[in-house]
């Protein structure tokens, strides 16, 4: 039987972490995903895991010792933000390729600088091309549900590929909801051991990770690698399936909202999603059609689902939380841009960057967007395609 | 399992193994460094007197010893840094003439 | 049990033959032995930082190793080391291991992986105390790019980012004394080694180090043909006039307390070294003889420290 609670998104993960009861936790503090480890140590602490739990001295370090725990047969995981993920920069794309399912929460955050500690998604998106499946959260409950749903997919013998499981910093991490957390024993039940062909402490075979690859192997490395993560499109799918059958929670790559009969539209992700569909509440109300879509599923991306959704749309304003530095869009308007490509009709589109180390959002700003996205629709004229919205300016 | 006996430059991305992993032992003694070799040690075994001394001294592994006694190179390995040559307190090993 | 060096070289290979390390690299002779350091009854896994030691004993699908085996990147061994160990300990306890089953945990990596850019992950991985044993074959230098200095590089070493030229008499610093910063840690084993003789100082310390419980380190002289320029059949000439030159001396550290390993029975002056290797050879042209005096000078003023150390 599930329970009602009030947690926050840190210590959701910390307790689905709890109920799963991985073998090793390597952890360094940084804020603000520090108290997902913090939790996790109270529950070392208090014998309610049989975890090793590793105060390593960087992050770097962490990601490297679950690489190490996972290759010698263990599950692993660890938890970390902002300047901690551009740490791990370099053993992320390390698990990727070593297909270890390293299993690594994300508190996100924006990057420096100027330092700042509140949450975009400078760090995470950075790190999309690393390897690792990137699931994200509008809500605590989503945090939970998707972090109990993170081995199973990461593990999946067509997948193996290591999974970020990410909220939005502060906004999902330290604000607190009521959100259904599942009985112990159906969470262990649903998320299983962790049973590897192969690892480094086996009894009856070595195990050689890591080697260097010339050319004549390199690509097939790769491309057998490419077609993981287009397998986990379809694992994801399967396992959210099952936590539906077992929890009744739905969840897929996207979630659509009003995109039926949707002319303008937003593409979207994490908690500004529940913003967002607020203010299209509100529009529908007025006999506007506005819709959005959220974005769960950023690696494997979802390109098919996306033009499929938009596909009966006019305009539509992909929402960027961080900044690319292309001086054209943020990573999720080329992202977006890249799967209509090769639609025959496609909607105008444009790129809005926002919210940008913490820069509020709110409704009357998600309005402001489908006036413009409506104006776009009347006149066929896209205007300024990437502009910036919420800074103060002359 | 997979074996690296039957991994190539030639196999399709579909047969490599996952993660390049491999899950046998020593599978190294498939590259025959031998080749590398332009001078080759040779072994006097009138000379030699058994105490093994060359053989830790091999980079290569390629001095067996077997039952504390050693015997012939393993020259499909032996890269012939000439190490073993100079480590032998009876002059046992030395270059062969070309 | 005394060491026997028939007994040693009876035992099944651990490190094989077909790696690609250059012919007369001393590496491989360090990692032959360090293998039979482990008891046959008992497996290993190997952490391997990047190196010429990862590139060439496991290039795909090619593994030297008899042991299971792990490379993630260049600074992080101690750190993949920790992992492992943390697994290991939680799969015993859980029985997914059997109880009787012992797996040793060994990183290896060269002075770069080591000295230099691996350096917080294995002061991390000594102050947590994980039992593992830590090897560095120290050659000097980064080899495995090309003979570039590192922290390791001697002083007047002549390396291909500080050259001996007209206004240049090759590294400018010396040493760091690696071995002393992990002793400082508080590590229960730690000592140096080189390879010389009949292995035994190796073994024997190889063999404290690994079943001691913690986190220990063994430091190996691992001479570079290449980048030390001497033919590669002269490698024991060069251990054996490091070791009684006291450019490297054999000690050990147990739960703090020093012993002398090594004692020459005459200390050579260090230019018996130094003219071994191509690296020096700028310092015994005309007008750089002060070079070799302010080698000696740092060689004697070290050996003293140590031997004031020594029980």
């Amino acid at each position: 039987m599930s329970i009602r609670d009030r947690l926050s998104g840190n210590e959701a993960i910390a307790t689905a972490m709890r109920q799963i009861n991985p073998d090793v936790f390597a952890m360094f503090p940084i804020t603000p995903s520090t108290e997902i480890p913090q939790y996790f140590a109270q529950y070392v602490a208090d014998g309610k895991v049989d975890t090793e739990f590793i105060c390593v001295e960087s992050e770097h370090s962490a990601m490297s010792a679950c690489l190490g725990a996972e290759a010698a047969g263990g599950r692993a995981v660890t938890a970390t933000s902002s300047a901690g993920l551009s740490y791990m920069n370099e053993v992320l794309y390390v698990a990727g390729s070593l297909r270890l399912p390293v299993v690594l929460a994300v508190s996100c955050r924006a990057l420096t600088g100027p330092i700042n500690i509140n949450h975009d998604y400078s760090d995470s998106l950075a790190e999309r091309d690393s390897g690792f499946i990137q699931l994200y959260a509008e809500n605590n409950q989503e945090v939970y549900d998707n972090y109990l749903m993170a081995h199973r997919i990461a593990e999946h013998p067509d997948v193996r590929l290591p999974l970020m499981v990410c909220e939005d910093g502060f906004i999902t991490s330290h604000a607190i909801e009521n959100i259904e957390i599942e009985d112990d024993t159906a969470v262990k039940s649903f998320v299983g051991e962790y049973k590897p062909e192969n690892y480094l402490l086996k009894e009856e075979n070595p195990l050689a990770v890591g080697p260097y690859g010339v050319s004549g192997y390199y690509m097939e490395a790769r491309v057998a690698q490419a077609h993981a993560m287009i397998n986990a499109k379809r694992v994801i799918k399967e396992v959210a399936a099952d936590f539906e059958k077992t929890f009744g929670r739905h969840y897929d790559l996207i979630e659509e909202y009003h995109m039926d009969d949707a002319e303008i539209a937003m593409v979207i992700m994490g908690s500004s999603a529940g913003t967002a569909k607020a203010c299209v509440d509100e529009l529908r109300g007025q006999g506007i059609k506005a819709g959005l879509i959220k974005v769960r599923v950023i690696r494997p991306f979802p390109a098919e689902e996306i033009a499929a959704s938009l596909s009966g749309c006019k305009a539509v304003a992909i929402m960027d939380k961080s900044e690319g530095f292309s001086a054209c869009g943020g990573p999720l308007f080329a992202e977006c841009a890249g799967a209509c490509i090769n639609m025959d009709a496609r909607p105008k589109m444009i790129d809005i960057v926002y919210g940008l180390g913490g820069r509020d959002f709110t409704v009357a700003a998600a309005k402001s967007v489908y006036e413009r996205l409506g104006e776009i629709a009347r006149t066929g004229q896209t205007g300024p395609v990437y502009v910036h919205m919420g800074q103060r300016e002359v | 399992m997979k074996q690296a006996k039957d991994i190539n430059e030639q196999i399709p991305w579909q047969e490599m193994t996952v993660g390049c992993e491999i899950y046998e032992p020593g599978t190294s003694r498939l590259t025959k460094t031998g080749e590398w070799r332009s001078k080759t040690p040779e072994w006097i075994e009138d000379k030699c007197k058994q105490c093994v001394l060359c053989a830790p001294f091999c980079p290569d592994a390629s001095i067996p010893v077997k039952d504390g006694k050693r015997s012939e190179f393993d020259y499909e390995h032996c890269k012939g840094c000439g190490i073993c040559i100079k480590v032998c307190p009876f002059d046992a090993i030395k270059w062969k003439e070309e | 049990m005394a060491y026997n060096l028939k007994e040693e070289m009876n035992k099944e290979e651990r490190f094989h033959a077909g790696h690609r390390l250059c012919a007369g690299c001393a590496a491989g002779i360090v990692c032959r032995a360090m293998m039979r350091a482990v008891n046959p009854e008992d497996k290993a896994v190997i952490c391997n930082a990047t190196g010429c030691l990862e590139v060439s004993s496991f290039q795909y699908p090619y593994t030297a190793w008899e042991d299971s085996y792990i490379h993630t990147a260049f600074e992080n061994a101690s750190a993949t080391a920790s992992g492992v160990e943390a697994a290991y300990n939680v799969l015993k306890r859980k029985g997914k291991i059997a109880e009787d089953k012992e797996i040793k945990i060994l990183a290896i990596g060269g002075d770069g992986g080591t000295y230099d850019i691996g350096f917080q992950s294995l002061s991390g991985a000594l102050e947590r105390g994980h039992d593992f044993t830590y090897f560095c074959y120290d050659n000097n230098a980064y080899m495995n790019t090309g003979t570039q200095r590192s922290s390791a590089t001697p002083r007047f070493a002549s390396a291909t980012t500080t050259p001996a030229g007209v206004e240049s008499v090759g590294k400018k610093q010396v040493q760091k004394d690696l071995t002393q910063i992990v002793v400082a840690h508080g590590s229960p084993y730690v000592a140096q080694t080189t390879l010389f003789g009949n292995m035994k100082d190796f073994h024997e310390k190889a063999h404290r180090a690994i079943y001691k419980k913690g986190a220990t380190f063994v430091n190996v002289l691992t001479p570079c043909p290449r980048g030390w320029q001497y033919p590669a059949e002269n490698l024991l000439e060069i251990t054996k006039a490091a070791i009684d030159t006291c450019v490297w001396p054999l000690y050990e550290v147990v739960e703090g307390e020093y012993r002398l390993t090594y004692e020459p029975k005459k200390k050579l002056p260090v230019e018996e070294f130094m003219r071994l290797q191509g690296r020096f050879n700028h310092c015994f042209k005309p007008g750089n003889e002060w070079t070799i005096e302010a080698a000696q000078e740092y060689v004697d003023k070290k050996w003293d420290e140590l031997l004031s150390k020594c029980v």
